[in-house]
């Protein structure tokens, strides 16, 4: 069926994610947490995410090119935005967040700003995807469940 | 797992509203959990949430932690339980941390996505129950009921002291048998910890100098060795510093130690006699109660600062006098009936006991027995309310011995110890109707303080708040003194007839003390019993204590006490013997009573209280058992009375069996060498 098939896209789709590790396992617990009472319900998390994440990476980037770095401070933010990432499951911007912290802590302002610049671009990269996958999601129906087109 | 074991005991504490400590539907427990999850971060928030409500718990999400501090105060039992992000803009989620622990006593879930082992150290050095790493999983926080559960049995446990701790035990287990594999501490580590919490607790504290709260759990074992130094050094010399020295357990602070000799002596004095005024002096008064109830919540107040402070004596003996003082005048109407009230729980005073006046004595007395002896393993908390409650028994010797006269000198001994003890009880009767048997319990508690009152303590220990009963128990095996045990009861007879040269008994008591103490022992087992009751009867939190161990069997009413003794008829029979081998059976009465008391008024005390028909009846029980049995002579009476003597004397006086002098019963008294001049004589 169309819904089947989907669905077994969105399935396929979310395992390569798993595979690529731009999600991990704590994406499976969000999906877990869904239920009749809640059906989009990691689709409203992961665009709170990105929502707030926003702001998160604008005071980092502030911090960054605003005169001479706070290392505390972005160590700080980072920090924010690391927590937040992972609660998602967002595994590879999460590994960047922890690269970047790894240089704020010795204080290498290049070492930062090329992290930086790859935890936008692996955030970028996942919105993308994830929307793709929400879109596909939406189409395909509530997991497990052959019922017309959700949305 | 028990849940509702751990249930019936720690809900008492905790709101009221989803789980009753004692009867309460063990079995949604923990469903329904108040928690209050604090967290800057949306997302995480949200998450959170969602996790904890699929848990079945009530959420409330705040992503401010002065938002979060205000709530906290506004509805201060509103909630079971904290988590709380480290990281936060407006306040440091550490501060967060002690400022709840300070003024609400609830634990508290750290969270981060650091899991530097620093990080982690300072939560647990600040007191946090638990730290997770973030993200957190669900399987982390479907275990976090443990904790609320947990402190409430440490808490209750502490009250009772060395009784209390193989409810504790016992408790723990149960939860233990949850699984907690939660979050960066390994639940089994956080249990297994347990008991050597309250040890490490001493110890951790030293390690930080920043570490908030500088709780000493007195475990047993500590008291042991507080007490052993004690005697070591005499009673009239024991200084904090001395005894410090003696013990040389680090971590251990002056202050500590200097708090919890002021306890002690309490109770010492408790156990002379002192704490059947107080039971009595409560039971009596209807509006003593409420006078009490006052004083409990002077005391509790006091206490409560005193817990903060962990100079718990000095206020609560401040405070009791005040009080006691100020009370005296209303008791006055009943001082003398209270004074017989307190003897008939110890002895046969039918007349006060069962009346509502006797349960709050009872529940005046309770406390301060119980704390008396046994500030050891209260908590600060804990031993505020125990100090409360002594207080409020201080207070309501005096009162009594305002009336009474008589009894005066020796019910004000009495008060004071008592009043310690009692406040606490009146910290918990003010929490809950006190029962009666709470009388009955002042005896015990007092007298037991050293054994017993530990051991009601734990009936009593509903929730620190005067609770302190339970500890006391504990304490009293702990303490040396087995005479306590026995003095505990004893006191109370004591202090019921006025002018009863309470300090013969002591001689004779204190032996049984010491056989009663190992009976108490066994009573602390009892508790279990108690608590049970306790739980059963839905006591207001501050007997979450009395819960936990104690199935007070009160609502059987029928005998509570008895089925008390029942339950741990080798105790209870034990002290009973001891005592009728002592000083015939008027000791066995007493301390029988006594035992009864104990369980019963652990039980009572939080469940007591709100048994209080059960419980009188109960008490009534029991103490027309004790009574019939001591009641043989008037000496017995007296003796009783000695034991009653303020725990302080009765300390005192044990001190001196250990020391080879029991017959001082009079006159030991002097236990304090510290301070234990609140004794209004």
């Amino acid at each position: 069926m169309d819904r089947n098939h989907l669905k077994r896209q969105v399935d396929f789709m979310k395992r390569s994610f798993l595979d690529q590790g731009y999600l991990d396992e704590q994406f499976i617990q969000l999906e877990e947490l869904q239920d009749d009472d809640n059906p989009n319900f990691v689709e409203e998390i992961v665009t709170l995410f990105f929502n707030d994440s926003a702001r998160l990476l604008q005071n980092i980037e502030q911090a960054l090119v605003s005169g001479p770095i706070d290392f505390a401070k972005l160590d700080n933010y980072m920090h924010q935005f690391k927590g937040s990432s992972s609660s998602i499951g967002a595994k590879r911007v999460k590994d960047e967040c922890t690269r970047f912290k790894e240089y704020c802590t010795a204080g290498n302002a290049e070492g930062c700003f090329r992290t930086f610049v790859q935890v936008k671009q692996e955030h970028a990269t996942l919105r993308t995807k994830l929307e793709t996958y929400f879109q596909l999601a939406r189409q395909a129906g509530p997991p497990g469940t052959s019922r017309g087109q959700v949305r | 797992m028990n849940q509702s074991n751990c249930k019936g005991s720690m809900s008492t504490a905790s709101s009221s509203t989803n789980w009753k400590a004692n009867d309460v539907v063990p079995d949604q427990f923990p469903a329904g959990l108040r928690v209050l999850v604090v967290d800057d971060d949306p997302t995480c928030l949200v998450i959170l949430e969602k996790m904890l409500r699929t848990c079945l718990y009530e959420v409330t999400k705040c992503n401010r932690a002065e938002v979060a501090l205000s709530m906290l105060r506004e509805n201060k039992n509103g909630f079971d339980i904290v988590i709380s992000d480290v990281h936060m803009p407006d306040m440091d989620g550490f501060k967060l941390l002690e400022h709840i622990g300070l003024e609400m006593d609830l634990p508290v879930i750290m969270m981060s996505a650091d899991d530097g082992k620093q990080v982690v150290m300072k939560g647990v050095t600040h007191g946090a129950c638990d730290y997770l790493i973030k993200p957190v999983r669900i399987e982390a926080l479907k275990n976090i009921w443990q904790h609320v559960v947990r402190k409430k049995k440490n808490e209750w446990k502490d009250l009772e002291q060395s009784g209390s701790v193989e409810e504790g035990d016992r408790q723990q287990k149960l939860s233990e048998d949850v699984d907690y594999s939660s979050s960066a501490n390994e639940g089994n580590w956080k249990n297994s910890k347990k008991r050597k919490d309250e040890e490490e607790e001493t110890e951790e504290r030293d390690d930080t100098s920043t570490l908030k709260k500088p709780r000493v759990v007195w475990s047993v074992e500590l008291h042991q060795q507080f007490v052993a130094a004690v005697n070591q050094l005499g009673i009239d010399k024991a200084v904090p510093k001395k005894i410090l020295e003696l013990m040389n357990v680090p971590g251990l602070t002056r202050e500590n130690v200097a708090s919890h000799l002021q306890k002690y002596r309490l109770y010492l004095r408790r156990l002379s006699g002192v704490s059947q005024h107080q039971g009595m002096n409560n039971s009596f008064m209807s509006p003593q109660d409420a006078t009490f109830g006052a004083m409990s919540s002077l005391n509790g107040l006091d206490l409560q600062t005193l817990s903060v402070t962990g100079q718990l004596p000095a206020q609560s003996l401040a405070t009791l006098q005040a009080a006691g003082l100020g009370r005296s005048t209303t008791k006055s109407g009943i001082p003398m009936p209270l004074v017989d009230q307190r003897n008939l729980f110890s002895f046969e005073n039918p007349k006060l006991r069962f009346g509502e006046g006797q349960q709050q004595q009872m529940s005046s007395n309770k406390p301060m027995n119980l704390l008396h002896g046994i500030p050891t393993t209260m908590e600060p908390k804990q031993l505020a309310s125990l100090h409360q409650s002594a207080q409020s028994i201080g207070s309501m010797n005096m009162q009594v011995n305002t009336h009474g006269g008589q009894g005066s000198s020796l019910l004000m001994q009495m008060a004071q110890p008592q009043s310690r003890g009692q406040i606490l009880n009146e910290s918990t009767s003010s929490h809950g109707p006190r029962l009666p048997s709470s009388i009955g319990q002042p005896i015990m508690t007092n007298g037991i303080a050293g054994g017993v009152i530990g051991r009601n303590g734990i009936g009593d220990n509903s929730r620190g708040t005067g609770y302190n009963q339970v500890p006391p128990s504990s304490s009293m095996l702990s303490f040396p003194m087995n005479h306590t045990t026995e003095l505990a009861g004893n006191s109370f007879p004591l202090g019921s007839s006025p002018g009863i040269s309470n300090v013969t008994s002591k001689g004779p008591f204190q032996e049984e003390g010491n056989s009663e103490m190992k009976g108490s022992a066994g009573f602390i087992s009892s508790y279990d019993i108690f608590n049970d009751l306790n739980q059963h009867q839905h006591k207001s939190h501050d007997w979450e204590l009395q819960n936990v161990g104690l199935h007070f069997d009160a609502s059987q009413n029928a005998n509570p006490i008895q089925g008390n003794l029942d339950v741990s008829p080798s105790v209870l029979v034990h002290q009973g013997y001891s005592s009728s081998q002592r000083s015939g059976q008027n000791r066995n009465a007493s301390a029988v009573g006594r035992a009864m008391f104990s369980g019963v008024e652990c039980v009572e005390q939080g469940n007591m209280q709100n048994f209080s028909p059960h419980l009188n009846n109960l008490l009534v029980d029991n103490s027309i058992r004790v009574k019939a049995e001591t009641i043989p002579d008037a000496n017995s009476q007296t003796t009783l009375f000695t034991e009653h003597f303020g725990q302080d004397d009765l300390m005192s006086a044990l001190l001196k069996q250990q020391q080879g002098g029991i017959g001082t019963a009079e006159t030991d008294f002097d236990l304090d060498g510290y301070s234990m001049d609140n004794i209004p004589v």
